[in-house]
Formats: structure tokens, C-alpha cells, sequence
């Protein structure tokens, strides 16, 4: 069987998969990582995306041996060790922007990828495009995007701390 | 998914042997088409050449008035590309337009004209500005290269290795987009550059991306987009599905030059 090593979330693995197996799988199945999700397995919905090399992808449309030496990072590696959340998580918490939850993994990955690609900061249209290839069935995106615009701020250091909701 | 054998090579010789052995082994560039079709089973390789590890086949550069694309060029870098961005700013906004933020971090420019899918935007683009296609043998003009729905000229086991683009005085592209799979519903890019003045159409043609002559000649004598707002299509000539009926479509085409030829200025 083919063999990928990969680094996900900062430690290096070296797994055995089918040549088949679909990156998602390797981190769900093999890793044990279930916070990448699936929901659609079509490239459509977004619940699976996740950081190859800092940009985001659909780890559910790419072959786990295409990863043959990429830095992974999952919804798992945001945090801090201590449990602090990433901003974008923060801001996700207290914008009230997820519901069932399903899609938020997703939704926090491509947010992330979003910011980072837009130094020069990100208006509400360029949000919702951002968006596009996830979908949300609970919460009709209004709260996911004032939450990104927020963390955006503090990701670009524009705040030192996330502003609150209700301001 | 069926199992395949994976192989990985780092030149186009390599990929071009390992292809010529087994005529059931496919190329996979960045996968956004195939994947998906080996999901459903509608494929099913012995074996999966994955052309990634091919540095040759990356890069994009301006060689005097032509831009030199690599095939392995992911739809992102095409849009975000300084060079195209200067050069052809109609192909990066276009480009910026493919599937969404993940589809274009891992789809290629290459994969997508070996592909030639009717709702493509890339076929379109190359047949106005009048592209050409070369391969691990030979060059192709874009318009010998598309030949209809997912046709093209490539032979068994032959690979798209690079894209040319002579720079063009001015174009523009425009499309309407269906509201769920987002995919063209109608898409025309307008160029005006060394060919003369070339219209080609996407994801509207009964038999793949076209070019509208009859549009081109109307633009030539008048760049404009009242010259070809009087411009009906043959019906006949269009897609017609749930989507949009064939009357629709061709509707679509006269709408959607005109607004690429605004776009272009
Ligand atoms: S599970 Fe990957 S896009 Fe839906
Ligand atoms: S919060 Fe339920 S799908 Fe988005």
C-alpha cells in the first residue's frame, strides 16, 4: 500500500492509505482529526476545507498521497495549547455565527485563508464572494460575515482585542 | 472511488512514458474534474499520473507580446499574476470568476483546456485572444485545439504542457452565471489584439465553446457595444436544458457581449 508522510497540525505522520483515499478520510479516519467534516463529498459545501501551505482547499477533492510532504492544518491546530482561540474562532463564538455547527469548521478555515490573502483589509461584498464555496443551511451568513470582518481587524492588528457584538 | 496505482513523475518525459505504457492511466493536474468523476464511478483508471511534482510545467512569464502560461498554473495564480494582471487584465478577473476560492487553489489553467468542458471559462478566453496550445509534441492554435464538447485536439496519452497569449490591445469578458451550480450559463470574451478582433462564447453552444463571427465583423467595423446589441443567434446553434432553454441562451450571448464590451473599454 502507498505510504504519505505529511505534517498536520505541527507533527509529522507517516500513514498507510489506499491510493484512492481522499485526504478528509486520512485525517478523520487515520488521524482521528473529526473536526474536518464532510458534508457533501462534491466539492460544493466547504465543510471539509482545510490549510495545504497556507491556502485553503477541499480536503475532500484531493488524493491523500497528493499531500506527500505538505504542512496540513486542520480546525484542530487553531488554538493555542493552552485552549486560547484563534480570532477567527473567538469572533465565530461571539457573533453568534454558527448554529448546528456543521459547516463551521469550514467556514473558519476559508475565513482564515480570506484574511490572510487581503492585508489591505476585506469589504462586506468581498466577504460574502469569499464565502462562496461554503454553504451554511442554519444561519443565512449575516452573522459569519460581521464575525470575519471582526476578526479581520484583529488578525490585521487594526484591534488589539475582538469588538464586542453588541457595539 | 475504484483503486488505481498512483505514480507521481517529475518530468513530462517521465509522465509522457508512464502514460504511453498503460492506455488506461489518466492524468490528474489539480483534480477539481476528475476527482470528482472518479467518485461516481464514471472512470475508472488503472493507474493516476500526477503531474504536481513536474516543475517544467509551472511558472508564468512574458516573452516580448506574449504571455507563456505553464499548464500546471492553478487558476489562483492566473488571477493574482502581476504579469497577467498588466498584460491581460481580462484573463486574471476571469480567472478570479472559476468555481470558488478552493477550486481555483487547486485547479489548473492546463487541466482545464485538456478538459474543454462547455461551461469552461479558459476556452472561450483563448479562442478570442487567440491562443495557442502546446503540448509535449506540438503547437496548437485554439482554434484547431477545441473541438466541441469535452473534445479537443490531443491525442491519447499527449499533455497540455503550456498556454500562449499573444497581448492584446484591449478585452473583456462578462458572463451569467446559473444561481446554484454557478457554473456559465452564458460567458463572452471580447479581444482585440494581433488576430484582429475575436468574440468566443462559453456555456452557451449546442457543441461547445464558439466563436461569433458574426459579432467579430460587427466589432471591427464599430468596437462598441451597440454594434452587436442588434446581433440574434440561431437558436439552433444553442444549449438548451432545465437551466435555460436554447432561446434563452442565445438571448444570453448578444446580452453578455455587450457587457464584455463595455468591460474591455
Ligand atoms: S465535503 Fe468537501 S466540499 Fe462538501
Ligand atoms: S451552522 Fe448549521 S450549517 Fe452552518
Amino acid at each position: 500500500m502507498p505510504q504519505v508522510t505529511l505534517t498536520v497540525n505541527g507533527t509529522k505522520h507517516t500513514v498507510e492509505v489506499e491510493a484512492r483515499t481522499l485526504l478528509v478520510e486520512l485525517l478523520r479516519e487515520k488521524l482521528r482529526l473529526t473536526g474536518t467534516h464532510v458534508g457533501c463529498d462534491t466539492s460544493q459545501c466547504g465543510a471539509c476545507v482545510v490549510h495545504m501551505g497556507g491556502d485553503s482547499i477541499k480536503s475532500c477533492t484531493i488524493l491523500a498521497v497528493q499531500c506527500e510532504g505538505a504542512e496540513v492544518t486542520t480546525i484542530e491546530g487553531l488554538a493555542k495549547p493552552d485552549g486560547t482561540l484563534h480570532p477567527m474562532q473567538e469572533a465565530f463564538r461571539e457573533y453568534h455565527a454558527l448554529q448546528c455547527g456543521f459547516c463551521t469548521p469550514g467556514m473558519v478555515m476559508s475565513a482564515i485563508d480570506l484574511v490572510n490573502k487581503h492585508p489591505q483589509g476585506l469589504t462586506e461584498q468581498e466577504i460574502r464572494e469569499g464565502l462562496e464555496g461554503n454553504i451554511c443551511r442554519c444561519t443565512g451568513y449575516h452573522n459569519i460575515v460581521k464575525a470575519i470582518a471582526a476578526a479581520a481587524d484583529v488578525m490585521h492588528g487594526k484591534r488589539s482585542e475582538l469588538a464586542r457584538a453588541a457595539e | 472511488m475504484y483503486d488505481f496505482t498512483y505514480h507521481k513523475p517529475s518530468s513530462v518525459a517521465d509522465a509522457v512514458k508512464l502514460l504511453a505504457a498503460d492506455p488506461d492511466a489518466r492524468p490528474i493536474s489539480g483534480g477539481m474534474t476528475l476527482l470528482p468523476a472518479l467518485k461516481l464511478r464514471l472512470n475508472k483508471p488503472s493507474a493516476v499520473v500526477d503531474l504536481s511534482g513536474i516543475a517544467e510545467l509551472r511558472g508564468i512569464r512574458r516573452e516580448g507580446s506574449t504571455i507563456v502560461i505553464g499548464a500546471m498554473t492553478k487558476h489562483y495564480e492566473v488571477a493574482t499574476s502581476p504579469e497577467i494582471k498588466s498584460a491581460i487584465p481580462a484573463l486574471a478577473a476571469m480567472a478570479a470568476t472559476i468555481g470558488d476560492t478552493q477550486v481555483r487553489n487547486r485547479g489548473t489553467m492546463g487541466g482545464s483546456v485538456a478538459n474543454n468542458d462547455p461551461s469552461a471559462d479558459y476556452p472561450a478566453a483563448l479562442l478570442a485572444l487567440g491562443g495557442t496550445i502546446q503540448t509535449d509534441k506540438r503547437k496548437i492554435s485554439a482554434d484547431d485545439f477545441f473541438q466541441g464538447v469535452f473534445a479537443t485536439a490531443l491525442e491519447m496519452g499527449e499533455l497540455v504542457t503550456a498556454i500562449h497569449i499573444p497581448v492584446p490591445e484591449k478585452a473583456g469578458y462578462a458572463k451569467m452565471r446559473n444561481p446554484a451550480s454557478r457554473y456559465s450559463m452564458a460567458g463572452v470574451f471580447v479581444a482585440k489584439g494581433p488576430h484582429g478582433v475575436r468574440v468566443a462564447a462559453n456555456g452557451a453552444g449546442a457543441n461547445g465553446s464558439f466563436r461569433v463571427k458574426e459579432m467579430e465583423a460587427a466589432l471591427a467595423a464599430n468596437w462598441s457595444p451597440e454594434a452587436v446589441a442588434g446581433i440574434k443567434l440561431d437558436p439552433f446553434l444553442m444549449n438548451g436544458d432545465i437551466h435555460g432553454s436554447a432561446e434563452y441562451r442565445a438571448h444570453l450571448v448578444t446580452v453578455m457581449a455587450k457587457r464584455a464590451v463595455a468591460e474591455a473599454g
